[in-house]
């Protein structure tokens, strides 16, 4: 565990003044990231997460064991700077255990 | 007529067509459309708020709503679920609904949830099962609610009463009234190969609040026999409106009626055209019925 | 009882298994059984539970593509059904589920991703208060600052990450047909909720920590003393987009 570090009064009255100040000025969205939600005007900038359905399916072809394929969404395209790759690579690593 | 106005709505459920809620659909609805109510699937609004508590209280300002359960596992077994009951009475409580209805199935048993609406024996022993729990689900809203036939792919050999005989039944025990789905009633008849026509004339119409329409998707069994599915993906089938006809002719009044769409959701104008279709076969009623209201 | 009897536990176990035998009782319209006719029930358990994951996970969705994605379902939900009926809150351990798929190995962002996803889904469904404002906190007198402690937003989560999280999901749930130009560095992600609109934030250095400290009780001397202890924290900085961004609950009256 670490060390805490201790804050002066004046040191936290300081730092709650400048958040204060940022907090209220009004070009402070730049942390923030698009995809805002879904808004009552149906603009599905996010999707909603699931729903329930009466309905029955008739045929499906999904097959379990994720362990046998490779992704191909985008995840092979992006790169990540570094040397964390986001390209697809060869895979000889061993297989985990199926709890 | 109901009255309608911007603030305030009244909680019936009018004699009319409705369609379920979709929240792809909210903004349409809500710039103006001509539906009879709305109806919700009570799981999608459990939760402790945000933009689904919001979205039912705007559409709850113009439109009476029908609350429509799918978890609540009546047909199951074992006791109900005493926190999913809870949960179905607060959103009960916040939509203040016309009309309150589940499924006669199961999903749950032994704390494990599957999402289908599995089908029961039709049994004394199933009988007194789910109209216990239909008393206490009652008993928990303090209003009557309404059980839905459902569609079934196979059947129980262990089976002794028929479907009908076993909705009156439970109807007659616990006060509760019934809701129609002529769609289940086509699934469910052809994959047995009995007739819808019967089935119709079998049922205790007099106990029906509420009918629903739905699409079906028409595939063979392992014997070739047409199995019929209830997929929900598309438009109403021509033999199912026809069976509708039939049956509100039967009835002989018309029933507030519901197209359920919940899967392939297609544009809002496509489906208010099918709560329009629906609209028209109740409408040849209503004018006789309001004639003999003003004598 | 007799033998043709089903039970609800075999019934489930037969529609929860593909290889199990469906129950004998079970009979199409000749009176005899028909797997095939079983096998509705199961594809609509299958393809409902792949559906809902597919709708709660759709950054992940994005990164390893459909086919993947429903294989990786189908395993989690053959081990993990879910325990109520509001499929929204089923899902918690998929992140976890992904993270030991030898081959996303080669994505080691990918669970976090998932987390975020999953973050943004609590937050949306989220109970809703009011949040705590730089109004809220500049009313609080100076000596009162150090003992502070502020009640987390119920919708308030963040994720903290080895890899630029907020970037990738992102990128990846805004439908961007091309691929993003990411940073080189780690972010936390920060989920709020303050009105119907579930927002999502980078935080900067410690921010997190000093998020999660004040959400646990702490009060704003130690919680800004604990995340001190990471580089590049600066109080300042971290409590404003906790505010704007509605990290808090306003204390009810």
């Amino acid at each position: 565990m670490t060390t805490a570090k201790s804050f002066t009064a004046a040191g936290l009255a300081g730092a709650v003044a400048t958040a204060i100040a940022a907090a209220t000025s009004p070009a402070a969205a730049a942390d923030q990231v698009k995809c805002y939600g879904v808004s009552l005007a149906g603009e599905n900038d996010c999707a909603a997460g699931p729903g329930t359905t009466c309905a029955a399916t008739s045929t499906v072809d999904y097959q379990g064991n994720a362990w046998t394929l490779v992704p191909k969404g985008t995840c092979t395209t992006m790169d990540l700077p570094g040397d964390r790759h986001g390209s697809l690579e060869p895979l000889d690593r061993d297989l985990p255990e199926k709890s | 007529m109901a009255r309608t106005s911007p603030d305030h709505v009244t909680t019936a459920i009018p004699a009319r067509a409705g369609v379920s809620l979709k929240l792809d659909h909210v903004g349409e609805i809500l710039n103006g459309a001509d539906i009879g109510f709305f109806e919700i699937h009570a799981e999608n609004y459990m939760g402790d708020g945000g933009l689904p508590h919001r979205m039912l209280e705007r559409i709850r300002e113009r439109f009476p709503v029908s609350v429509h359960g799918v978890g609540l596992s009546i047909g199951g077994d074992g006791p109900l679920d005493g926190a999913h009951l809870a949960r179905l009475k607060a959103v009960v409580d916040r939509a203040d609904p016309g009309l309150v209805s589940e499924h006669l199935a199961w999903s749950t048993h032994d704390h494990t949830y599957v999402p289908d609406l599995l089908p029961l024996p039709y049994t004394e022993a199933t009988l007194a099962t789910v109209a216990e729990h239909v008393a206490q689900v009652q008993d928990m809203l303090g209003r009557p609610i309404l059980i839905e036939n459902p569609s079934t792919y196979l059947a129980f050999a262990e089976t002794t009463m028929e479907e009908t005989d076993f909705l009156a039944a439970l109807a007659a025990r616990t006060g509760c009234g019934l809701l129609l789905d002529v769609n289940n009633v086509m699934v469910a008849c052809t994959n047995r190969e009995a007739d819808p026509d019967a089935y119709i004339a079998a049922f205790p119409l007099d106990r029906v609040g509420e009918i629903h329409l739905a699409g079906h998707h028409e595939d063979r069994d392992a014997a070739g026999r047409t199995l019929l599915i209830d997929t929900h993906d598309r438009a109403v089938a021509d033999p199912v409106w026809a069976l509708y006809e039939a049956t509100i002719e039967r009835a002989g009044r018309p029933i507030p009626t519901l197209v359920e769409w919940d899967s392939d959701l297609p544009d809002w104008p496509v489906l208010a055209r099918e709560a329009a279709r629906a609209e028209e076969i109740l409408a040849r009623l209503r004018p006789a019925k309001e004639l003999r209201h003003a004598g | 009882m007799r033998d043709d009897t089903v039970s609800r536990a075999a019934f489930l176990a037969a529609v929860s298994d593909r290889s199990a035998a469906v129950p004998a009782g079970l009979v199409g319209p000749d009176g005899a059984p028909d797997a095939l006719r079983f096998q509705v029930y199961r594809n609509t358990v299958a393809s409902t539970l792949t559906e809902a994951l597919a709708a709660s996970f759709p950054a992940v969705v994005r990164l390893v593509g459909d086919a993947f994605f429903a294989a990786a379902a189908i395993d989690y939900s053959a081990r993990e059904k879910p325990a109520s009926p509001l499929l929204f809150r089923y899902g918690a351990s998929f992140p976890d589920h992904i993270a030991g798929i030898a081959s996303l190995a080669a994505y080691p962002y990918v669970p976090d991703v998932a987390r975020l996803d999953w973050a943004w889904l609590q937050a949306y469904h989220a109970a809703d208060a009011a949040p705590f404002g730089a109004d809220d906190l500049a009313a609080v007198p100076h000596d009162a600052l150090a003992g502070l402690r502020l009640s987390p937003h119920p919708a308030m989560r963040t994720v903290i990450s080895d890899y630029p999280v907020v970037s990738i999901w992102a990128a990846n749930r805004a439908d961007e047909t091309e691929a993003a130009a990411l940073p080189d560095q780690s972010e936390d992600a920060l989920v709020t909720r303050p009105d119907i609109e579930v927002l999502v934030h980078r935080l900067p250095p410690g921010g997190a920590a000093l998020a999660e400290a004040l959400a646990s009780g702490r009060s704003l001397e130690e919680a800004a003393g604990h995340a001190a202890s990471i580089g590049g924290f600066d109080l300042g900085e971290s409590l404003s987009v906790l505010l704007r961004a509605g990290a808090f609950a306003k204390p009810t009256p």
